[in-house]
């Protein structure tokens, strides 16, 4: 195993009080596995991707181990993790286009960036890495600015795995993009792992359909907790959390219509996360909800590699 | 059931209710106003307090304070407490004076000029970059010495005239981002005119930008008062805060050790800012609802 | 007919005095009746908000006409009884300094002040139970202490207010959860059966194929196809159709990549310029001058 998270808990500080982000999340990620995380708005997948690479000013670890590779992560230590960014863990930001210095041209801004990791530039291996991903090389003596979204995109992608770091974290990075252009940069991240630049991935999207062409894996968090976890093909096909399943059926595929199949969104709104309510999250959305739901459910194997944190399940 | 009936009909007064609730509770705003409204009572009714006059020489030259003189008095045994309740009253009158024409002006060109675009926007443009290139403390010297009679009115006046540039600048950018937001669109679609979307759409937006705005330009119409001052241009009589704080530094206060000269109207218009500021920041909190809860 | 577009272009001046322009919009001509919905589908930079602004008024053409209901398109408050548009960010649709009801205020102010304000109350209320809000949960309430969905709704009942004929959604759903977004979309299908017509613009695909009657899409300011949903979909003619449709990510199948275009349709027909009547309905731009 690559990645080893236990029971993680993040707090995020606002004048109303602490909102629970995380709360007890567990899971692992295997070598070479890319893992799809989903959720809606608000669900803690961005606050997991951020809390394995940089905390910021409100975050609060409040307790929980990550284990990498063997070591721990010092997540809550901002200046211990230097050691880590980039040469272990990478991210590629939900921005990429704000991630680059606009007043320098690439390939001065990577030699930089590089040098202050205590890195030389190898132009060769850059260059062959540009290429996988289907960037012309005159990229290299550009501007930011002079780059479509999705060039940025995949530029900040190669400059991240430079160092061949264990893990990757990708935040929304095809949200932005027209859906072409995420074809491209979905299959270059899939190219990235195979070529083993980066051992495992965490692919943080709110789009089930994308992640399901990605990810070994699928993890979708409800509410700062694990719902669901499952092969992808299983997670789409059989869901077993009631969650997992609702949503599942909220997504128009090409080919359904209204005037043929109506679908049904989720009622209701997920709890806040100031002063959630005891037992199971879901429990007031949910059409299956009963009484042992006042309790919160564990999150069990029901298949091998397949978890589900719900009593029905 | 009742929630609607009072908010919607009656939107604006509720707004208007609400910002008061929300304004006598913030101590920043309550503190500044204090402070400002205390100078300037103390501005005007001083005055009346004291017998008296502001430039009469006395008797007892270079007194610290005393029960008879309460700030004490000047190398000419000028009551400094006569000066200081005048100077306030002057001080408060130029920077109001100056700082109000200045701020109007800035509003109007800004919001024209950042709301309409286009070619309204070159114009308006090139005039702000006309005025604000030129030397305007030059131009001031030169008009206030021409000008025989010189009273504070005027001087406000030809501060005004001169310093509403750099808001008609910063407020356009503003207007400029807000008008791209949609709500702007929204309200072109309600029916409403240029006008109304400007006052009721992006003003409030920027309600405390606007009086931070203001604010500084009281402080800069005060400060570029006392530069004319310093020059022996300021008004032809009476006293202001600058005057007093000019002529302590003409006759070394400092080095005298007559601190009593200097740290009065030193201190007062640095409080008159000051206060202002804080007030600036108690008041965003009032108009921004997500500031507000705490 | 009731909204037409006649060959419509917008060219934008950018940079100091307008020294260069940009073409965001090149003689587009579509129409929209009351009762159906119409999909707008183009990706980034293919002028189709432009086109929603410029059917609501907001941006003047450059050339062409708009006509609604025979009358040219302009803003105005008659016209905004009438055709009304919701954009892509509710967050920045409503003024954050006022309570987000204001907006049903202003439509009371402009178009109903004669109406006693008891009355109104129940209007609003019977609209905000139209598109499933319980008014008690939203009434009174500040922008940012309701959901983007909550707004996206509430900006749809402000619709109702109004004597609407045509709706302009513009991105509506894309800043939504999957699991609320859905329920907005069904809203705006409803609409249809109140005779509305309804311009839905998106650069999403699958909505655009679930909700719409009409299907056009845009490349770079042009209209590459359009004709009814079921066969710009099931039967795509264009390239650039088609290579879009393959490039959706679908639950229940792999990504496989556009096959190569066959002979162009305009060789074998004849045509030239403009659109081809591919089928009844169904109309399709040369290729050849499109993806070149």
């Amino acid at each position: 195993m690559s990645l080893h998270v236990s029971e993680l808990e993040v707090h995020y500080r606002t004048l109303r009080g602490d909102v629970r982000a995380l709360d007890g999340m567990s899971f692992e990620l295997g070598d070479g596995e890319i893992l799809g995380l989903v959720g809606e708005s608000g669900c803690g997948k961005s606050t997991l991707g951020k809390a394995l690479i940089r905390m910021d000013g409100r975050m609060r670890h409040v307790g929980g181990r990550v284990v990498l590779d063997g070591r721990e992560l010092p997540i809550a230590d901002d200046r211990a993790m230097n050691d880590f960014r980039f040469k272990e863990v990478s991210l590629i930001p939900q921005y990429a286009m704000s991630a680059l210095n606009p007043t320098r041209k690439i390939r001065k801004m990577v030699g930089e960036l590089l040098r202050s990791r205590g890195a030389a530039l190898d132009v060769a291996e850059l260059e062959r890495r540009m290429d996988q991903v289907g960037l012309p090389r005159e990229v290299l003596d550009r501007y930011p600015i002079e780059l479509s979204g999705g060039m940025k995109q995949r530029m900040v992608m190669v400059i991240s795995t430079l160092l061949d770091p264990s893990l990757l974290i990708a935040d929304e990075v095809t949200s932005a993009l027209d859906v072409s252009t995420q074809k491209a940069v979905a299959r270059a991240l899939l190219g990235f792992r195979d070529s083993g630049y980066v051992k495992s991935m965490i692919f943080v999207t709110h789009d089930i359909a994308l992640t399901h062409h990605i990810a070994d894996t699928i993890m979708v968090m409800y509410a700062g907790r694990l719902a669901e976890k499952a092969p992808a093909d299983v997670l789409v096909k059989a869901p077993r959390h009631p969650y997992t399943r609702l949503l599942i059926d909220a997504l128009p595929e090409v080919g359904v219509r209204y005037a043929e199949r109506r679908l049904e969104g989720i009622a209701g709104s997920p709890p806040s996360l100031l002063d959630p309510p005891p037992g199971c999250r879901f429990r007031d959305r949910c059409p299956l909800a009963g009484d042992e739901c006042a309790e919160q459910p564990p999150v069990a194997e029901v298949a091998p590699g397949h978890y589900v944190a719900c009593w029905k399940a | 059931m009742t929630t609607i009936q009072e908010t919607v009909p009656r939107e604006r007064e509720g707004v208007r209710r609400e910002a008061l609730h929300f304004a006598v509770r913030n101590g920043k705003l309550m503190a500044g106003l204090v402070i400002v409204l205390a100078l300037l009572l103390l501005g005007l009714l001083g005055p009346l307090l004291v017998d008296a006059t502001p430039n009469e020489y006395g008797p007892r030259p270079m007194s610290p304070p005393t029960g008879e003189h309460w700030l004490g008095t000047t190398t000419f045994g000028q009551d400094i407490f006569a000066q200081f309740v005048y100077g306030l009253r002057s001080t408060f009158a130029v920077g109001v004076i100056g700082g109000g024409i200045a701020a109007v002006i800035g509003m109007a060109v800004g919001f024209a000029a950042g709301y309409l675009g286009g070619f309204v926007d070159e114009v308006l443009n090139m005039l702000t970059n006309v005025i604000l290139v030129i030397p305007t403390l030059a131009v001031l010297l030169i008009v206030n010495a021409y000008l025989g009679i010189r009273s504070v009115a005027v001087q406000g006046l030809f501060i005004g005239l001169t310093q509403w540039p750099w808001a008609a600048r910063a407020i356009r950018a503003q207007t400029f981002s807000l008008r791209t937001r949609e709500f702007v669109d929204l309200a072109r679609m309600s029916g409403s005119g240029t006008w109304r979307i400007i006052a009721r759409e992006i003003a409030p937006n920027m309600s405390s930008y606007l009086f931070m705005t203001f604010i500084l330009l009281f402080g800069g119409s005060v400060l570029i008062a006392s530069s004319l001052d310093f020059i022996g241009l300021g008004p032809t009589e009476g006293v202001s805060l600058g005057l007093m704080l000019q002529n302590a530094n003409q006759w070394s206060a400092l080095q005298l050790g007559m601190w009593w000269w200097f740290v009065p109207p030193g201190a007062a218009i640095t409080a008159i800012v000051g206060a202002l500021y804080v007030a600036n920041v108690g008041l965003d909190e009032v108009f921004n609802p997500k500031l507000r809860e705490t | 007919m009731m909204l037409r577009l006649d060959h419509v272009t917008k060219v934008f001046r950018i940079g100091a005095f307008g020294g260069r322009t940009v073409t965001a919009v090149a003689d587009v001509s579509f129409d929209v009746v009351p009762g159906e919905v119409v999909s707008l589908i183009g990706e980034s930079g293919s002028g189709k908000s432009t086109i929603g602004r410029m059917i609501l008024g907001l941006n003047p053409a450059t050339s062409g006409t708009i006509t609604f209901d025979g009358r040219p398109a302009r803003s105005g408050k008659e016209y905004y009884r009438h055709v009304q548009g919701i954009f892509q960010d509710p967050f920045s649709s409503f003024n954050p300094v006022f309570k987000a009801d204001r907006v049903f205020a202003m439509i009371k102010e402009s178009y109903r002040p004669d109406v006693p304000a008891r009355e109104w109350d129940e209007r609003v209320r019977a609209a905000l139970r139209d598109v499933r809000l319980n008014p008690d949960q939203v009434l009174g309430k500040y922008p940012h202490q309701l959901s983007g969905g909550q707004l996206q709704r509430l900006l749809i009942a402000r619709a109702l207010l109004l004597d609407i004929k045509l709706l302009v959604a513009d991105e509506i759903t894309s800043m939504l959860d999957a699991s609320t977004r859905i329920d907005v979309l069904n809203l705006l299908a409803e609409l249809k059966t109140r005779g509305l017509g309804v311009l839905y613009i998106t650069h999403d695909l699958s909505l655009g194929n679930y909700l719409a009657e009409r299907t056009i899409v845009l490349r770079k300011g042009t209209v590459v196809e359009m004709g009814p949903t079921g066969e710009v979909f099931g039967g795509p003619l264009h390239p650039y159709t088609r290579e879009l449709l393959s490039a959706v990510p679908r639950l229940h199948q792999e990504w496989t990549d556009a096959e190569a275009v066959e002979t162009c349709l305009y060789h074998e027909r004849g045509a030239s310029g403009g659109l081809l009547e591919a089928g009844p309905g169904h109309f399709v731009a040369c290729a050849r001058l499109t993806t070149c």
